[in-house]
This record gives structure tokens, C-alpha cells and sequence, in this order.
């Protein structure tokens, strides 16, 4: 415990500014720098993860023209403009990597997790803040790893974000060799940030709550990254090992995956899904919890259900185990598991049921700001209920026959983590920004931005449920090859387009996030009114935090209290009724 | 004159690679280093009794193909030709003084034709280019299943398209297969020498630009096997060497 | 396309795409109930100045029923699919008057393998077509599939048939046909870079015509 007593002393003793430049904002200790370090690395794969989709759109859309500017490409990816099937299925994958690995994972867990907890539980810091800072700079070359392998001969990884084998642990299927090596490595370095990421978000959860801050006063934005980091703890270190194995097929001959000497393929797919079904509530558990702070603010009510919703966050947490099978119901395990893993699957509509139905009875009888990370909270609910029950549909193993690999799956996907998790992240973004950089983002940019993408997300990613359910298969180079495909291809062209105005779209948010960094109106302390602990220090925080650690009197949202004439009522406000806690985790 | 003649060889070699046709064609390139001597060797790839029959090919789900030939297409395994036998690749083994040998700059050339390669038998020195074309309006794929060299595995989805290869390593036969059309096959020699050829149609072949000295030759075929002969060449001559297989 | 699924032309078409409708309407009501509930809300309680919110911080007989509610529900619907499942992938589901059928998946093309005339698969007059399955109308065939590189899957839409192959694994399906006409076959799992160009065409006969085809076949078959 040695290392966590560094912060405090730091706190105390206001050594932050004496820091050079470079231990302040590059090897920084400081989980709010380490946070910001993880945003702008995370936004930078979001738009590499952008250009690919939108490249895998133009041939979709436009299957046989060459790609405006696609001349600038090598001829082992675009010869003359004309995107190669090879080239194509490093696209899906890589698309899929960085989104789901290097955007929206970091975007949700690196920042905000590493942002928000200290802030909002009252500590100066996190339990471990060199190994938080380790946790950002072994990101930094999993991340240089993974775009090496663009470069290197034979292309980039080309099976898929699944990296199913034997496809992915013999180069004689794909061609690919190095690059898929250098993916598998990526993600193993990769691992182990998260692995000390989540090992210090659950050490400082646990241990350095403010006094008064018990488990049942947490924001639900804490609440779901406690989860979020238990299952990243226990999620990715099987990654990390699947991951292992399979680059050693690769490289030094080892046959776990190869069936001609007697490895089974379907092992990766239980490892991997075993991993990737947690994967999945990581990447969507902490977007619920900051859902559930914005909402109640902006509803300016408290969050309804509140015990309900942190045991719906540990039920979806739980039953998250339990049904990796569902992604192979076709893969041709035993039959029996196929109707085992459908319950399990089926059961999980039920607590994502309760936290929508407790998000709207949060907004019920509200006095509803409709600032713009409400915009954005609002529609996660909206497009995450749409994610949701076509969940249902693939959930039936029966009809699952028909709609798997097709792009009903991915509709469901994308409506889960874009209209999901990224309309979650960017109302979060907003909603932190002033916290973050002391300034305000531009309000009508921001509502300019939100309706733009909202409109176009619903334009590109509903019709895919259409084209998926007339049989259209997914990670699919040319659709027009198939008889019963082409009638489609007018949609996939309206799709294509709509994919490229949502990607325009997306030069609102960049604009505004850099010019609200330089320009934007100065945050006061607590810009939004709301009621957790992180709005009771300056905008940004000093290291450290608070001069002296903040007591906590109740719970994170009591809006609209008949206490007091404001309709806010913060953790933070000592009112004359108010007893002083007693140390919850810590001495002050 | 002498070095015309030489270098009007060599340049053929490296077409005759392409057109499968060697003696025959004129091409225009020439060989960057000079020849290491002028002496030729020619010869006929004879085959002895009935020819086996070829396979025909269903491509009924390439139109476009079909369309190219006018009986139904068949897979060209053994080309017999009024006892003459074609696509036998013929080099030499030994005998040949220390290198470094001329180098072929002009590229060797496959063609995916009809949903075939041509030629079927293709020559090619270490390092240097082999310009693959699809001639097809659709997908092929090539992939190179060496076992010394590092394989490629490319595809080429538009007709027209053309991508340059190299091998690094000598190695005798390199199959190439197209995966979408499971009846593609070719094979690549390739040596660290220019002294190979293919023969043509009429079962012809040639060498030259050689120094003197005794050289043995191979020659391969896919499904016939290997045969062997050794020659001995002065400065300047040209020897004939025969080689017979038979079905 | 539509909402409307593609013409169904195998007898288990029609129960699957049953169930599409059934799960169709149960997520269509709540679809409409949390999207309009939505808008409402955000319209009728946005915010106006001195009006405050009603505080609470909810109700357990709320919970109780949007709790009991979906779980009744997803677990009628898992409990009506489960039925239909073994029925089509069950172990031992396969009918035993199917035709059998071997078939061979690689990049990137499928071999089919037809008993020929004495009925039975492994003999001397087996033959294979390349791209091209022939079943007749009514009649329940069994295809044995294996992979000799990768895993690809086996998708036939207007039959709603769909199986991965993992090569060492292999798998049966079965399926009847209820339609006669030519269908097409498709991969649906990523194998590589002619993925996309791993199709073939099941055409199915009427029964006589079916019996005629395979005669000329064979006899072809036994002539090479």
C-alpha cells in the first residue's frame, strides 16, 4: 500500500506545481491527465475506425468504381483506386479492432474510469497512480503495433475482429502473416493495461471512499465501472492467453488451433467468446452508468430505482458468463448447449429491461433540461432499447439459423455500440468537458452535432436490419455476386451515403472539442448543477483533487429535494440537519 | 552479330516464359549483364505412344470463360502435339561457372485467360519480376504454395489488373492455384540462372547465351515426371539435345 | 428488401419465419411503448421555469412488474424456439428416408458428392459436381459436410438453412424442399479473400425428373 500514500501527501502538501512539463502531462501521475491522455488516444482510433468504415461502405455502395482518392493507397491495398478483397477483409477487421478495442473500450474505461472515480468517491487520486500511469503508456505501443501492421508485407490481419481460426493461424488461408502476428501481439500488450487499469479502479473503489461515500450512495456511474472492472480483471486475462496461443500456432508451430494435427478450432471460439461476451457489457455497462448521472440531472430528478439498477448492473454482470455460446449456435457445438445458452441469453433482456424502464421512470413527472449530454443520454436509451430487442431475435437459436453472419448482426451491433456506448460517450464528453479543460463546450455546435448524427446513424444502421433479414451475409467484398443480393443493392448504396454524412457529421464534434479547448466560455465549478462530489472542486481540479478530502451527507441524486428551494441538493452540502459522516474507507 | 544473336535469345527467353513458345517469338528486351558466351542449346520434348486424355473443365458457372473457347474447355495437363510435348521446363542442373549470371529484366508473364493459366510451365530467375495479368472479368486469386520461398496469396477481382512478384530463393516447382476456380493450376521454376526454357506448343526449346563447358540439363514435367541428359558445348556451337517421356 | 423475408422453399422455412413474426410483434409493442414513452416524456415534462420535479425515488410495484413481464416473456419465447430447434438441429433429428449427400467445403468452392444409383454413398458409381447440388422436391436430404482448410458455413436463405463447417468437425444438416427451381448457396462465414465469390446453386427437381437426372449422371460417372 505503500504507493497509495503518495497521492495524499501530494494532495497535502500541493506538489503538483513544481512538476516539470513533462511529469505533469506526458509520464503524469495524475489520473486526470491519465484520463485526458486516454481521450485524445481513444478519439484518434475512433476516427481511424471512422476512415475504415467508410472505406468498407464506398465498395459496398459502390462496388464497382474505384474510391475517390483511393489512388493515394498502395497496390497491395487499392490498385488504381480499386479496393482488393484482401484489403477488404483487413478493413472489417481492423474496423472492429479499433472500435471495439482501441476507441470505445478506452473511451469508456480509460476515461472515464480513470477521470471519474477518484473524482466522484472523493479521493485525491487512484490507489496505484504509477501503475495507473503504466496502464496509459503500455496502451500507447499496443496501439503503434497495431497500426505497424498496415505496412508490413502481406497486409494486416484479415480474419475478422474474431480472428477465427484455422483462418487466422495458418498465413497459408489468408496470406497474412506478420500483420496477424502483430494484431495478436497488440492485443496481448494491450491486455495488460486493462488487467492494471481495472486492478486500480477496483483497489481504489474498495478502498478510498470519502467518509460518508458508502456503497449505496455511489453514483451509478461508479457503480457500473466497479462492475465494468471486475469483468475486465477476469475477462481479459483469457484474451490475453487465447491471444498467446494463437501466436504460437503462428510462429513456432504449436497446433492448438489446427485441426490437422490435432487442435480444434471451435477452442478459439469459446476462449475468445468467452472473453468477447463480457467484452461486450464491458463496453456497454460504464455508458448505462454515465447514462444514469445525465438523465437524473437533466431530468432533474432522482435516479428512479436506484437499488434496482446497481442489481441490475450485477445481474448483467453475472449472467454475462453464462451465455458466450449464443454466438455459436451454428458453429456446430452439441445441439443441447445451443437451447441452454438461449435461456441464459433470453434472461439478460431482463435486467436491461429494468434499467430502461427505471431510466424513463427517472425522466417521468421531470423538469427535463434538454442539455446537449441529454440529447445524447436520452438517445442512447432510444437506440439501446432498438439493440436490445433485436438482441431478442438472434437470442432465439431457432431463428438465429437463419439471421446469423448476416447484417441483422451487424444492425444489432452497431445500435448497441454507437447508438449505445458512443451516444453515451459523447453525452459524457460534453458533460465533463468543463471539468476536464475549464471550458464549456459550444451548446449549438453541440446540438448541431447531435442531430446530424442521430438522424444519420438511423438512416445507415436501420435498413441493415432490412437487407440482414433478406439473407444479405456480412463481411461480404462484393454483394452484386450474388443473384439474390442484388435487388438489395439500392440500399446498400442509401446506407453507403448515409454512413458517409454521419462520418461528415462527426467535424461538428471535432470543432467544437478543439476549439471550446482554446475558446470555449469558461466552466464555473459546477456548470450543470448536479450533485456529485466532482463539482464541488475548480474546474479543472488541481492535483490532488481538494485541499482537504470532501465529506459526503447523501446520496448522488437528490434532485428536486423538498430540503432545499434549489432543485439540487449535492452530496457535498452540509445542511443543519446533517450529521458528520464518520470515514467510510480511510483516515483523512 | 554474335552478341545479337545472344541477346535476341535471352530476350525470348524471358517472353518465351510468357507466350510458353520459346524460338519463336521476337521480343525486344535485353539482358542487363553480358551474356556469359554464345553458345545455344535446342532441342524437341518427344512423346512416345497415345496421349493420355485430358479432363474437361465444367466452367458452366463462368460464362464468361466458357465463351472463350469454342469446344468445351479441358484442363491441359499433358499437350501432346504430333508427338511433340509442350510445357516441359528444361535447365540446367550443373556444370555452369560461378555466377553472377546476367540478369532477365524484362518480366516473366502469367496470363489468366479463360479461367486458365498461361503458360501453364512458367521460368523465372531469383529476383526477378513475375508480372501476373487476369485477362478474366472476374475474380482470381493466386496463390504461390513454395517451400522455400515466402508464399503469396493475392487476388485480382477486376480484368486488367496486373501485380509483380519475386522469389528470393531457387526452387523447382512452385505451384500456383487459383482457389476460386479449383481447376487453376501453373508451376514456377525458378533458378539463379537464365538458362532454362519451356517448351512450346510444337515441343521446341532453347537455351542460349552459354560459355562453353558440359552442362547437365532436366527437364520436368507435372504429372510425366524428370528427365536428365548431359551436353558438352564449345565456345560459339549449338547443341541439340532431345528429351522423350512417354504417357 | 423488406420486412417481409424472402420466399420460403423448405418445409422448416415456414416455422422459423414464424417465429420471426412472433418475436416481431412482442418487440414491435415494446419498441412502441419505451420510443413513444420517450418522446412523450421529453415533451410533456420538459422544462419550465418554477416548476420543480416530482421527487421520488421509485416504486417496488414498478419494479416488480417490469421485471416479471419481460422475464415471462423472453423465457416463452426461448421455450417455443428450443422445440423447433431440436427438431431441425437436434442430434438425431436427421429423418431416416433422407437422400445423403457429401460434401466437401474449401477455399473457395463446394464439391457435392451424389450416391449415384445403387443408393448409397462410397461406391463405385458416386459422382461429384463441383458448385452444383441437385435434391429432389419433397424429400428430405441429408448433407454430411466437411472442411478441408477453414470454417465456412453453409447457407442456403430461401431454405433458412444454416450451418458452420469447422474443418476436423465437419457437420449433418438436413432439410426438405418444397419448392422445385434453382436456389442459391452461399458462404456465410469469412474464409478468406474469395469469401465472397464461395457460392453455388442447389437446383431442385420434381421427383421424376430428379430420378432422370441422376440416371444420366451416373451413367456418365461410370463411362469416365
Amino acid at each position: 500500500m505503500a504507493t497509495s500514500a503518495v497521492p495524499l501527501e501530494q494532495a497535502v502538501h500541493s506538489e503538483a506545481h513544481e512538476l516539470p512539463f513533462i511529469r505533469k502531462y506526458i509520464f503524469s501521475t495524475d489520473h486526470k491527465i491519465i484520463g485526458i491522455q486516454f481521450l485524445l488516444f481513444s478519439l484518434l482510433f475512433l476516427l481511424l475506425g471512422g476512415m475504415l468504415a467508410g472505406m468498407m461502405r464506398w465498395q459496398l455502395g459502390f462496388p464497382d468504381a474505384p474510391m475517390p482518392v483511393g489512388t493515394i493507397l498502395p497496390e497491395t491495398m487499392a490498385p488504381d483506386g480499386i479496393l482488393l478483397p484482401e484489403f477488404y477483409n483487413s478493413l472489417v477487421t481492423m474496423h472492429g479492432t479499433f472500435m471495439v478495442f482501441f476507441a470505445i473500450m478506452p473511451l469508456l474505461v480509460g476515461v472515464f474510469g480513470n477521470y471519474l472515480i477518484p473524482l466522484k468517491i472523493g479521493a485525491p487520486d487512484m490507489a496505484f497512480p504509477r501503475l495507473n500511469m503504466a496502464s496509459f503508456w503500455i496502451a500507447v505501443p499496443a496501439g503503434i503495433l497495431m497500426l505497424a501492421g498496415f505496412f508490413v508485407e502481406g497486409g494486416h490481419a484479415a480474419a475478422g475482429w474474431t480472428a477465427y481460426a484455422p483462418l487466422s493461424a495458418d498465413p497459408e488461408w489468408t496470406g497474412v502473416s506478420t500483420g496477424q502476428q502483430l494484431w495478436l501481439l497488440s492485443l496481448a500488450i494491450l491486455g495488460l493495461s486493462s488487467i492494471l487499469g481495472a486492478t486500480n479502479y477496483i483497489s481504489t473503489i474498495v478502498n478510498l471512499r470519502a467518509p460518508g461515500m458508502t456503497w449505496f450512495r455511489l453514483p451509478l456511474s461508479i457503480w457500473a465501472l466497479f462492475i465494468t472492472a471486475i469483468l475486465v480483471l477476469l475477462a481479459i486475462p483469457i484474451l490475453s492467453g487465447a491471444a498467446i496461443m494463437l501466436f504460437f500456432d503462428q510462429t513456432i508451430g504449436t497446433h492448438f488451433f489446427d485441426p490437422t494435427d490435432g487442435g480444434q478450432p471451435l477452442l478459439w471460439q469459446h476462449l475468445f467468446w468467452y472473453f468477447g461476451h463480457p467484452e461486450v457489457y464491458i463496453l456497454i455497462l460504464p455508458a448505462m452508468g454515465v447514462v444514469s448521472d445525465i438523465i437524473a440531472n437533466g431530468s432533474r430528478k432522482p435516479v428512479f430505482g436506484y437499488h434496482s439498477m446497481v442489481y441490475a448492473l450485477i445481474a448483467i454482470g453475472f449472467l454475462g458468463w453464462i451465455v458466450w455460446g449464443h454466438h455459436m449456435f451454428q458453429s456446430g457445438m452439441n445441439p443441447t448447449l445451443g437451447t441452454a445458452f438461449m435461456i441464459s441469453t433470453m434472461l439478460i433482456a431482463v435486467p436491461s429491461a429494468i434499467k430502461v424502464f427505471n431510466w424513463m421512470g427517472t425522466m417521468w413527472r421531470g423538469n427535463i433540461r434538454l442539455h446537449v449530454p441529454m440529447l445524447h443520454s436520452v438517445a442512447f436509451v432510444a437506440m439501446f432499447v432498438i439493440g436490445g430487442l433485436s438482441g431478442v431475435f438472434m437470442a432465439s437459436n431457432t431463428f438465429d439459423i437463419y439471421i446469423h453472419d448476416t447484417y441483422f448482426i451487424v444492425a444489432h451491433i452497431h445500435y448497441v455500440l454507437f447508438g449505445g456506448s458512443l451516444f453515451a460517450i459523447f453525452g459524457a464528453i460534453t458533460f465533463w468537458y468543463p471539468k476536464m479543460f475549464g471550458r464549456m463546450m459550444n451548446s449549438l455546435l453541440g446540438k448541431i452535432h447531435f442531430w446530424l448524427t442521430f438522424v444519420f446513424f438511423n438512416l445507415a444502421f436501420f435498413p441493415m436490419h432490412s437487407i440482414g433479414l433478406g439473407g444479405h451475409m456480412r463481411r461480404l467484398y462484393d454483394p452484386s455476386q450474388y443473384q439474390f443480393l442484388q435487388p438489395m443493392q439500392p440500399i446498400n448504396k442509401f446506407i453507403s451515403i448515409s454512413v458517409f454524412l454521419l462520418l461528415a457529421s462527426q467535424i461538428f464534434f471535432v470543432i467544437n472539442f478543439i476549439m471550446s479547448w482554446f475558446n470555449g466560455r469558461k466552466a464555473p465549478e459546477n456548470p450543470w448543477e448536479d450533485n456529485g462530489l466532482e463539482w464541488s472542486t475548480p474546474s479543472p481540479p488541481p492535483h490532488g483533487n481538494w485541499d482537504k478530502s470532501p465529506a459526503v451527507y447523501r446520496g448522488p441524486y437528490e434532485f428536486s429535494s423538498p430540503l432545499v428551494e434549489e432543485d439540487f441538493l449535492p452530496q457535498y452540502r452540509k445542511l443543519e440537519t446533517d450529521e458528520e459522516p464518520v470515514a467510510a474507507t480511510r483516515e483523512t | 552479330m554474335r552478341r545479337l544473336i545472344a541477346t535476341t535469345v535471352l530476350a525470348t527467353l524471358a517472353c518465351g516464359g510468357g507466350g510458353g513458345d520459346a524460338g519463336t517469338s521476337d521480343g525486344g528486351g535485353a539482358a542487363a549483364v553480358a551474356p556469359l558466351g554464345s553458345a545455344s542449346i535446342a532441342g524437341v520434348i518427344n512423346f512416345e505412344g497415345a496421349p493420355p486424355a485430358n479432363p474437361t473443365i465444367d466452367m458452366a458457372e463462368e460464362p464468361d470463360c466458357v465463351a472463350k473457347y469454342t469446344d468445351g474447355p479441358i484442363d491441359p495437363i499433358v499437350v501432346v502435339n504430333d508427338g511433340k510435348l509442350a510445357n516441359v521446363y528444361v535447365r540446367i542442373v550443373s556444370g555452369l561457372p560461378e555466377g553472377p549470371y546476367p540478369m532477365l529484366s524484362e518480366p516473366a508473364v502469367i496470363d489468366q485467360d479463360g479461367c486458365l493459366y498461361h503458360p501453364r510451365v512458367l521460368g523465372a530467375m531469383v529476383g526477378q519480376s513475375i508480372e501476373i495479368r487476369n485477362s478474366d472479368p472476374m475474380l482470381h486469386n493466386i496463390k504461390a504454395i513454395p517451400t522455400e520461398n515466402r508464399g503469396f496469396n493475392i487476388s485480382q477481382p477486376r480484368e486488367g489488373m496486373t501485380t509483380t512478384r519475386r522469389f528470393r530463393v531457387p526452387e523447382i516447382m512452385i505451384p500456383l492455384e487459383c482457389n476460386v476456380h479449383g481447376w487453376m493450376n501453373a508451376y514456377v521454376g525458378v533458378t539463379d540462372h537464365p538458362y532454362f526454357a519451356t517448351s512450346g506448343e510444337d515441343g521446341t526449346f532453347a537455351i542460349g547465351g552459354l560459355p562453353a563447358g558440359t552442362y547437365q540439363l532436366e527437364a520436368w514435367h507435372e504429372t510425366l515426371g524428370t528427365r536428365t541428359a548431359e551436353v558438352t558445348i564449345s565456345d560459339g556451337a549449338s547443341e541439340t539435345v532431345d528429351f522423350s517421356f512417354s504417357g | 428488401m423488406s420486412w417481409i423475408l424472402p420466399p420460403s422453399a423448405s418445409t422448416f422455412a415456414a416455422q422459423i419465419d414464424f417465429i420471426y413474426y412472433v418475436i416481431l410483434v412482442i418487440t414491435g409493442i415494446a419498441f412502441v411503448v419505451v420510443e413513444a414513452g420517450l418522446i412523450w416524456f421529453v415533451i410533456k415534462y420538459r422544462a419550465r421555469p418554477g416548476r420543480k420535479a416530482y421527487y421520488t425515488h421509485g416504486n417496488i410495484t414498478a419494479e416488480i412488474v417490469w421485471t416479471t413481464i419481460p422475464a415471462v416473456t423472453v423465457v416463452m419465447i426461448g421455450l417455443m424456439s428450443g422445440g423447433l430447434w431440436n427438431e431441425i438441429k437436434g442430434r438425431d433429428s436427421v429423418p431416416p428416408d433422407a437422400i445423403p449427400f457429401g460434401v466437401k467445403a474449401e477455399q473457395f468452392e463446394w464439391t457435392f458428392t451424389y450416391r449415384g444409383l445403387d443408393g448409397e454413398l462410397g461406391t463405385a458409381d458416386d459422382f461429384s459436381l463441383r458448385n452444383q447440388l441437385h435434391i429432389p422436391v419433397n424429400q428430405p436430404v441429408a448433407l454430411s459436410i466437411t472442411s478441408e482448410d477453414v470454417i465456412h458455413a453453409f447457407f442456403v436463405p430461401a431454405f433458412r438453412v444454416k450451418q458452420d463447417i469447422v474443418p476436423g468437425l465437419g457437420a449433418t444438416i438436413w432439410f426438405e424442399a418444397t419448392e422445385t427451381g434453382d436456389f442459391e448457396i452461399a458462404c456465410a462465414e469469412l474464409c478468406g479473400l474469395g469469401h465472397y465469390r464461395m457460392r453455388a446453386m442447389v437446383t431442385v427437381h420434381s421427383a421424376e425428373d430428379y430420378q432422370q437426372w441422376v440416371t444420366s449422371q451416373t451413367t456418365v460417372a461410370l463411362a469416365e
